[in-house]
């Protein structure tokens, strides 16, 4: 057994009550072995991996124990503690910009720590520092060892920090979200090196993650984690199909998922605890359909028992859960579902976006002259009908945010045409501008960033009505408090000030903010990629409901094609500044003709552990190309499987792909054989 | 408005948990109190010359003694404080009203507006304060107006840039572009959105600026271009007390301690208000969850 925790207890003493983070938590992992660890924010589980590494704040106290190999960390001295850090636990922290040093040349920090512990000489620290970098897949590592992070992509960087935490043959190597910052297609390359590094070493992996397709994708036991304790632990499969607790059922359910058949999402009520606001009891029964009402469950935190072959779950009422997930059981075998209709719309589109281009001039030199532009949006095409909603998917820097912003006029537009309910708004400024946008609003991504401080949630609700003049003929106060409740949040909550509300209750707001003025269209950036698993799924829901209620149009921006799949009519794939494929949903994710969509849809990890072996895989090669330099012809061509010298003179016409609704700009477009 | 009641008075319950600051705050607010109430509380009158009692040392009947034309330095410094205090208001209402719409504009919109306010603030910067303030009495003469109009002046890059900065910073917040979003227009967004999220930094200039400038009219008074006689000034008795160093060595002493104690404590007031407020952001701008 490599790593062995026992009743391990985590207390930050601050000034004020002591705040336990971590609860008294028990669990192994042997060589070879990756265990993932579950959890929403506040759970404990970055604690838990910070206390395993002996990395949290002094002060903090930690009790239980924790050993290594037979040593016992927590009443390690701290140079003793230095020691087995740097030469038995290698560590891959979420963020790889802030985790490697910008004035280090890579190579340097890859080797530095066996260098710090004596393991390679200094004359050899650069050839074995190549080695390293060969191993994690960096592309002429004789070439990238000497430069600087800021020249390495985000991909490229994350994969130094797998090579340097893997450079001293760790026995145990913590990874805490290592693809959470990550594009979907650059995720897939670093599980990948993750898990051939680990093939390679023997070493035992801690892998601590929100993504459940991550965890179904490579993990070989599974710990969930809910308010600082483990509620559920066993082996991946008997997670994902038999849960044997309400909460690991919760985020099953609520998380919309690639491969199944579309069923309205069930989400967990309420929100997830914080450390500091413990409910009595289970601390989930306040949001548990099997203990809600049970006095056992409020009085009473159940311990970890066992409930099958190397399975266990807290939960007072074990054999109560089964039902639960048959209830959700994808309904795979009643046959289509007949769809939203989809039928070609006979209206005229209400929002119609022709060529659109953004262009950012860069500016260099003391005279600040133009040397060349970005091309953040080149020639986008796109209609979003009525009552429909379209999807917007890309990786970060394809244009998409661009995209929406450039149409609710928020940053200026180089070329093309937008057009709403057939008027041009392109070069729509002042009154004129103004009025469109009463019919046109926007939902940002960041609930915490878009309210204004100093105004009470009750006025920033109000603050669309009185800005066009429209608080007294609209309703006034009536149809604010009418608003709050369309979003599900209580009137009483009107005084209060936004730094007072969650993330999701931030959200709830922009949302009435956007509904005040009576819209008819909403384009939605990134609404649920801030959110918490378990609210996401609410958020998706009520977003469905207000469709249906008041028939708005969504142009829905995402990155996330389970998201996208689940509340789309229509999907549009944009890479680096262009739609390269646009159908219907149904057709788009059925059998997707453009190579960029299909290593897309390879890529997403989807949460169940049976389909691994049998997956197809489309591991794309590289990152995403510069903005400011594309390549020639087709943007993708670089990282494209069916590329040919064609692809690289010709850029491909977007048309329409026969036999299909879809519409491709592709000079090879088809189906995977 | 609890809410927002609630963080103001958290703020100020931070400054005052800090001792120094809350020395400072009393201090200062009983220099203002008597210098308000100064015509009405103070036995002697600051003017009232008494040619039988001159220089006399500290005593029961004049507490800080009495200068070389027999008046109450007690009383003087009292009414010395009232030219201080004035002269920090003025000034700091000048600067703020002229520097803080610069830096609203000039951040806001950016482009020319920005490059040609900015280049203004600089030419402004370049003045060293006394030297302005020399000049503009050797052109206005001596007055108090004179000394008040060119601190503001020379405090206005200062509002102009810490503003700017702040609406820099604001400019990119989703909930300024969210209000462009909803069809506000510049000046709303400008003036009740971004103003309003501006203000902390603001504040302690006004307390840092107000230092400066009962300073600079202690100096001119002192080099003898500041407020005319007989109207008491700090550093118009200490450069009179100067002068009779020999025959009574407490003549300065008082005037100076209270020109110390107030320049350290607004001071001590502006640094902790800055502290303070910066801990307010950082934990208005987390999303909070994790110790």
């Amino acid at each position: 057994m490599t790593l062995r925790v026992r009743g391990l207890k985590v207390t930050f003493v601050g000034s004020g009550r002591p705040v336990p983070a971590v609860r008294g938590i028990d669990f192994e992992v042997s060589a070879n072995q990756v265990l993932g660890i579950v959890g929403e924010s506040g759970s404990g589980k970055s604690v838990t991996s910070l206390a395993i590494s002996g990395l949290l704040a002094p002060g903090t106290q930690v009790q239980g124990s924790i050993e290594l190999d037979g040593v016992e960390l927590t009443t390690l001295g701290a140079e003793a503690l230095r020691k087995t850090r740097g030469r038995d636990v290698g560590m891959v922290f979420q963020d790889p910009t802030t985790t490697l040093n910008p004035v280090l040349q890579i190579g340097r920090q890859v080797i530095e720590g066996q260098v710090a512990h004596g393991q390679v000489q200094a004359g050899q620290a650069n050839q074995r520092a190549v080695e390293l970098l060969r191993e994690v897949d960096i592309p002429d590592p004789e070439g990238r060892v000497s430069q600087f992070p800021h020249q390495f992509s985000g991909g490229m960087r994350q994969r130094a920090v797998i090579a340097m935490a893997m450079s001293g043959h760790p026995k145990l190597i913590i990874a805490d979200e290592p693809t959470t910052a990550l594009d979907v297609t650059v995720q897939a390359q670093v599980l990948a090196v993750l898990a051939k590094r680990q093939a390679d070493t023997g070493a035992a992996v801690i892998l601590i993650t929100h993504d459940l397709g991550v965890v179904a994708e490579v993990a070989d036991q599974v710990a969930v984690m809910y308010g600082g304790r483990i509620v559920e632990s066993g082996p991946v499969q008997a997670i994902f199909e038999h849960p044997r607790h309400p909460y690991t059922v919760g985020l099953l359910r609520s998380v919309p998922r690639l491969d199944t058949v579309d069923t309205r999402l069930v989400p967990i009520i309420g929100q997830p605890p914080t450390p500091t606001e413990l409910p009595t009891g289970c601390a989930f029964h306040p949001r548990c359909p099997v203990g809600r009402n049970r006095l056992v469950c409020a009085g009473q935190d159940p311990a970890l028992r066992a409930v099958g072959p190397s399975h266990s779950s807290a939960c007072h009422f074990p054999e109560e859960v089964a039902p639960l997930m048959a209830a959700a059981e994808p309904k795979a075998a009643v046959g289509p579902r007949s769809p939203a209709p989809v039928e070609a719309p006979t209206t005229a589109p209400l929002l119609v976006v022709d060529q659109l281009q953004v262009y950012y001039p860069i500016k260099a030199g003391v005279l600040r002259r133009r040397v060349g532009w970005v091309r953040a949006v080149d020639g986008v095409n796109l209609a979003v009908h009525a009552g429909e909603t379209l999807g917007l998917v890309g990786e970060s820097g394809c244009g998409k945010t661009t995209t929406g912003r450039a149409i609710m006029g928020l940053v200026a537009k180089s070329g093309g045409h937008v057009l709403f309910d057939g008027q041009d708004i392109t070069h729509l400024k002042g009154d004129g501008m103004r009025h469109v946008r009463r019919h046109m609003q926007y939902i940002f991504q960041d609930p915490y960033s878009s309210l204004n401080p100093v105004l009470t949630v009750g006025d920033i609700v109000a603050e669309p009505l009185r800005i066009h003049g429209l608080y007294d003929s609209l309703g006034g106060a009536k149809w604010v408090a009418q608003l709050f409740d369309m979003v599900g949040l209580s009137t009483t909550m009107m005084q209060r000030y936004p730094q007072e509300f969650s993330g999701g209750q931030r959200q709830r707001i922009g949302i009435a903010r956007a509904l005040a003025l009576k819209p008819r269209l909403l384009i939605l950036d990134e609404p649920v990629a801030a959110l918490d698993v378990s609210i996401q799924a609410q958020v998706i829901n009520l977003l469905q409901d207000l469709q249906r209620e008041l028939s708005l149009a969504y142009l829905f921006i995402a990155h996330d094609l389970s998201v996208v799949r689940h509340i789309s009519d229509r999907v549009a794939v944009m890479y680096l500044g262009r739609i390269v494929e646009e159908s219907t949903k149904a057709e788009l994710y059925k059998s997707p003709v453009h190579p960029y969509t299909q290593s897309l849809m390879s890529a997403v990890p989807v949460p169940d552990p049976g389909a691994r072996a049998t997956r197809q895989r489309i591991l794309l090669e590289g990152d995403i190309p510069n903005p400011s330099s594309p390549p020639t012809g087709c943007h993708f061509h670089p990282r494209c499987f069916k590329a040919t010298e064609l692809c690289k003179r010709e850029s491909p016409a977007f048309v329409a792909y026969p036999g299909s609704p879809t519409r491709v700009a592709c000079h090879h477009a088809g189906p995977l054989p | 408005m609890s809410g927002r009641w609630l963080h103001t008075r958290q703020a100020a319950g931070r400054v005052l948990a800090h001792k120094g600051a809350l020395l400072s705050l009393l201090y200062l607010a009983l220099m203002i109190v008597t210098a308000l109430l100064a015509p009405w509380i103070l036995p002697f009158d600051a003017l009232t010359q008494d040619y039988v009692n001159m220089l006399q040392a500290p005593g029961a009947v004049h507490w800080f003694g009495t200068d070389e034309l027999g008046r109450d330095i007690f009383a003087r410094v009292i009414f010395g404080a009232r030219t201080s205090l004035l002269t920090a208001a003025g000034a700091v209402t000048i600067a703020g009203l002229i520097g803080v719409p610069i830096g609203l504009v000039a951040g806001f919109f950016g482009g020319w507006r920005d490059t040609l306010l900015m280049r203004f603030v600089d030419v402004l910067l370049s003045l060293p304060g006394i030297l302005f303030a020399m000049a503009l009495i050797a052109v206005l003469g001596r007055s108090q107006m004179a000394a008040l109009v060119a601190v503001g002046i020379t405090g206005i890059p200062s509002f102009a840039r810490i503003t700017r900065a702040q609406v820099l910073s604001l400019r990119k917040r989703d909930f300024v572009t969210a209000v462009e979003a909803l069809g506000g227009s510049s000046s709303y967004n400008m003036f009740r959105t971004v103003l309003p999220n501006a203000w902390s930094p603001i504040l302690v200039q006004v307390v840092i600026l107000s230092s400066v400038a009962i300073l600079i009219e202690a100096s001119l008074a002192f080099l003898g271009v500041g407020i005319p006689p007989p109207t008491p000034s700090w550093g118009e008795m200490l450069r009179t007390g100067k002068s009779f160093l020999h025959d009574s060595p407490t003549y300065a002493v008082f005037p100076g301690l209270v020109l110390t104690f107030t320049i350290l404590s607004l001071d001590t007031l502006g640094r902790t208000l800055a502290k303070v407020l910066e801990d307010r952001h950082e934990v208005v701008d987390s999303p909070g969850g994790k110790p």
